[in-house]
């Protein structure tokens, strides 16, 4: 079957690629595109390592089909960071030993990120709920929360 | 370094310490928060196809016929593979540890020949140039079975006529042996005393029987390869796992290849917790490359993950604990039957020999027996065995601290083992900060703080061995002075920093100027995998000594420049001054470094150790509770983990080891279980219903870190990964029955199951 062509802006950049129409935006971004920092832990939209912000909104990489983002924005842990100049949640979580194997990072971050910009002051317990779709096995979350707490108050101008 | 006194009284000069007891930002770090790290299915290579497997949809059958005829003519299938393809291995071939690796059944594992033995156990791999394609010829891929009975729980299995797994199979560890075939692979049994007559001394008695299900390490990276097999038949595999050396050893025993003629390249690894310290894909894809003649990429689904790889035993134990009026213990017994799953092996021993270690016990009694069922071959798990001990033990001393009218912590403290304590499995225990765990719980605010209504507070402690082991490693001085550090052991938490911090602290540098990083397995000599929490122990230890080698070089090329003894040559903070005289200017590494080609070539050192002395570890955990009595739902409230490290090397880290291992124990104490069908299908292969604990279930983790020093290691280190999931099954309990007012002694503690027990008992 042909493959349809879909454009994008990925990461502030034009992006063109060739998908199936089964393919997720998840296969899309990992196989055609390379970027293989979304990562799949589950493909059912359970574990949030795919996490992806699409036109603005935080969805699950793998829950999206390739085609649907024709004209859309998609933004990526590959474009969080500016260069060599860290987000301060990416800041945070190494400062804070936030990650011990990393396979979830990503993920986490992209979701964080989407939280501070909907809401800048999380308490505690609106950083756990918004955070509950994404998984960590290794660290208990417990440093995950910290670190957004501190990205936040930084991103405040806090600290 | 030397012997444990020159370590104790390194150790004891701590505050000397310059990198070590520091938290950096850990080698790796920016490439993984970022998304530059590779993990084990960002690998590509040059012609690339895609591998899949074909698995039984049932839990126990005769395979009668494979025909892959229609799935090889489809276009675009490049190979398919089924057990027949595999070299025969003879049931004989074992290596006995304490857990037996068994050759023969760790290859019927990765593929089935005659049998099937659980529900996604694997028939046949095919590859093709789509996933796509593969999966629709895995489809076309013929298999006529004879379904056979499901055995699913040691209960049945150990059923005087239940169906039997494996023909042949006869108890190990009996006098006489059995005549029959059962699905009891083995009986452990190991005794302290005379158990038995000493509860004849006993004032109180508590006895109690629990039961917990199986749960899978739930590591959020499926396993990946990629495997590639040139013509002239060198193999490369680039793969997640907690061993190159591993895969390599088992890719070449099941595919009958030298260990020379196969490459593995560690890629990130995403979580692991023992499960995997296996090969599932690897000679899968390996054969499929050979066939095919292309490079294969496997990539488990997660549904796979659940199906076919870890998981750990669930089980039964009775446990029974005597004591006197004053809380004197007097003698306890142990009785525990693990699933073992497809194949022999629990870690049911392991469990026997830890449950009892807290404490000082001249009586004790533990019997474990190893039962197969249709269920994955269990794998390892976070301290394998110990947790399910540690809750029917820590709930029975629960029990009894309730009976007795004593402070559970109380309690534990009146009987903890120390130094000198005769261990029920067998040592006498050297330094050991059972007791100081204890203590530094009592002493926590949040073991003093009211509780409100529907609350409850549990406490258990937890023990295991920790072990060391091959490592080794390179050290290799640059040029310009900075440093390379190479090991063969895979960087499952921050390992890295680790070693980095240690070869700062021995070579006086900066740690940035460090990097530390883990090696193929042809370009480091061989290593144990990462398990055992022995990487910074054991791996450390061979870092320090190859530091100490590298330094020893430097001192040598100095002494050679200044026409000195190396004796004469004092090397601290990174510079080597001649005590000697004072007319020799000082050089640092960068500049000994920089001449290195004019004394004598490159520098480095190396050590390659076998490392004994690993310091056993004890934890004590505090967990609140508060239970919905309309719904049965618990919240964690607070929780506590304390813990004897040793000494920490990274402390952000040793921290993220204990709240990472206390929130998987509670998700096994409250929410995860394997749930089968009557058939033996599995029923939640998802994360949805498969449910490990998420963010908004859990309270912040407080941890305290204790610090009895191992005179076994050059700086004090502990393992420290696996002891912190041993208490939570007991502390959450025990925090639960309180709660509730009723003894809860069958996890997971879900809601339904504890609103049945408040129901059942108005």
């Amino acid at each position: 079957m042909a493959k349809h062509h879909v454009e994008a802006i990925i990461n502030g950049d034009p992006a063109e690629f060739l998908c199936g129409t089964e393919q997720t935006l998840l296969d899309c971004l990992r196989d055609e595109l390379s970027l293989t920092g979304s990562k799949e832990g589950c493909s059912s939209g359970d574990c949030g390592a795919c996490s992806v912000i699409l036109d603005g909104r935080l969805v699950c990489a793998c829950l999206v089909l390739g085609v649907e983002v024709n004209g859309k924005k998609v933004e990526t842990i590959e474009g969080v960071a500016k260069g060599d100049d860290l987000h301060p949640l990416q800041k945070h979580f190494l400062q804070e030993a936030a990650l011990q194997c990393g396979i979830c990072t990503p993920g986490f971050i992209v979701a964080a990120k989407a939280l501070l910009k909907e809401n800048p002051h999380p308490t505690e317990t609106e950083i756990r709920y918004w955070l509950a779709g994404n998984l960590c096995r290794c660290t208990g979350y417990d440093k995950i929360i910290t670190a957004v707490q501190k990205a936040a108050a930084e991103m405040r101008g806090e600290s | 370094m030397g012997n444990e006194k020159d370590h104790l009284e390194a150790i004891e000069g701590k505050e000397k310490f310059r990198y070590i007891g520091t938290s950096p930002i850990r080698p790796d770090g920016v490439d993984k928060v970022t998304g530059r790290a590779n993990f084990g299915a960002d690998f590509t290579a040059n012609g690339m196809i895609h591998g899949r497997v074909v698995r039984s949809s049932h839990a126990h059958a005769k395979i009668k016929s494979i025909n892959i005829e229609k799935a090889l003519k489809m276009k675009g299938v490049k190979a398919i593979v089924t057990g027949q393809d595999f070299p025969k291995i003879d049931p004989s071939d074992k290596v006995v540890g304490e857990v037996v690796v068994s050759f023969y059944d760790m290859s019927q594992n990765v593929i089935a020949r005659d049998k099937v033995f659980y529900d996604g156990h694997a028939v046949a791999a095919v590859a093709a140039t789509s996933i796509k394609i593969a999966e629709e010829a895995a489809a076309l891929i013929e298999i006529e079975y004879e379904v056979l009975p499901a055995v699913m729980t040691v209960i049945d299995a150990m059923k005087k006529n239940a169906p039997v797994l494996h023909k042949g199979m006869k108890t190990e560890g009996m006098d006489p042996v059995p005549k029959r075939s059962s699905n009891v692979a083995s009986r452990a049994e190991l005794k302290l005393g005379n158990a038995a007559e000493a509860f004849k001394d006993a004032d109180v008695i508590v006895e109690r029987d629990y039961t917990a299900q199986t749960v899978h390490q739930g590591y959020i990276e499926p396993h990946a390869c990629v495997a590639e097999v040139s013509a002239d038949g060198m193999a490369t595999i680039w793969s997640s796992s907690q061993g190159q050396f591993m895969v390599r050893a088992f890719v070449a025993k099941l595919c009958a290849m030298n260990a020379s003629k196969i490459k593995v390249i560690p890629s990130e690894i995403g979580g692991g917790f023992g499960g995997k310290t296996k090969v599932y894909l690897e000679p899968l894809a390996l054969l499929l490359s050979r066939q095919s003649g292309r490079p294969v990429k496997m990539v488990m689904t997660r549904e796979e993950v659940l199906r076919a790889t870890g998981p750990t035993s669930g089980g039964h134990a009775r446990a029974k604990i005597g004591a006197k009026k004053d809380g004197t213990l007097v003698a306890a017994e142990l009785e525990m039957e693990y699933e073992a799953g497809a194949f022999a092996g629990s870690p049911v021993k392991l469990g026997c020999m830890t449950g009892f270690a807290p404490y000082n016990l001249k009586h004790v009694s533990c019997i474990g027996w190893d039962v197969v069922v249709n269920r994955p071959q269990a794998a390892a798990y976070r301290a394998p065995g110990a947790p399910v001990a540690a809750f029917a033990v820590e709930s029975a001393m629960d029990e009894l601290a309730d009976t007795l009218g004593i402070d559970p912590l109380e309690l534990r403290i009146k009987n903890a083992a120390v130094e000198g304590t005769q261990a029920p499995y067998g040592v006498k225990f050297p330094k050991i900060g059972c007791l100081e765990t204890l203590r530094q719980a009592k002493a926590t605010e949040h073991y003093n703080m009211p509780l409100g209504p529907n609350q409850g507070r549990g406490v258990a402690s937890g023990f295991w061995f920790n072990i060391g082991g091959q490592s080794s490693a390179s050290v290799m001085v640059n040029p310009d002075g900075t440093v390379i550090v190479a090991t063969g052991s895979p960087d499952i938490g921050g390992s890295r920093a680790s070693m980095a911090l240690m070869a700062a602290e021995v070579l006086g540098i900066d740690y940035d100027n460090i990097k530390p990083l883990v090696a193929d397995t042809e370009s480091v000599p061989f290593s144990d995998l990462t398990g055992g929490s022995r990487v910074t122990f054991a791996t450390g230890k061979a870092v320090v000594e190859a530091a100490e080698d590298a330094v020893n070089d430097m001192k040598r090329r100095a002494a050679k420049v200044w026409d000195v003894d190396i004796d004469q040559v004092e090397w601290k903070d990174g510079i080597a001054t001649c005590i000697e005289t004072d007319i020799h200017k000082p050089m640092t590494i960068a500049e000994i470094a920089a001449m290195a080609g004019k004394t004598g070539g490159a520098i480095s050192g190396k050590a390659n150790i076998n490392a004994k002395g690993a310091g056993a570890a004890f934890a004590t955990h505090i967990c609140d509770v508060e239970v919905d009595p309309e719904t049965g739902y618990v919240q964690v409230l607070r929780y506590t983990a304390v813990q004897d490290v040793g000494t920490a090397i990274h402390p952000a880290y040793v921290e993220g080891q204990m709240q990472g291992g206390a929130v998987q124990g509670i998700g096994w104490a409250l929410n995860e279980e394997y749930v089968y069908s009557k058939d033996g299908q599995l029923q939640n292969t998802g994360f949805l219903d498969y449910r490990v604990p998420v963010a908004s279930d859990m309270p912040m983790i407080d941890t305290v870190i204790v610090e009895v020093p191992n005179p076994g290691h050059p700086y004090g280190v502990r393992g420290v990964g696996e002891v912190p999931i041993v208490p939570p099954l007991g502390a959450v309990a025990n925090a639960v029955s309180h709660a509730i007012g009723i003894r809860m002694a069958d996890l997971p503690m879900s809601p339904p199951k504890i609103l049945a027990t408040i129901d059942a008992a108005d």
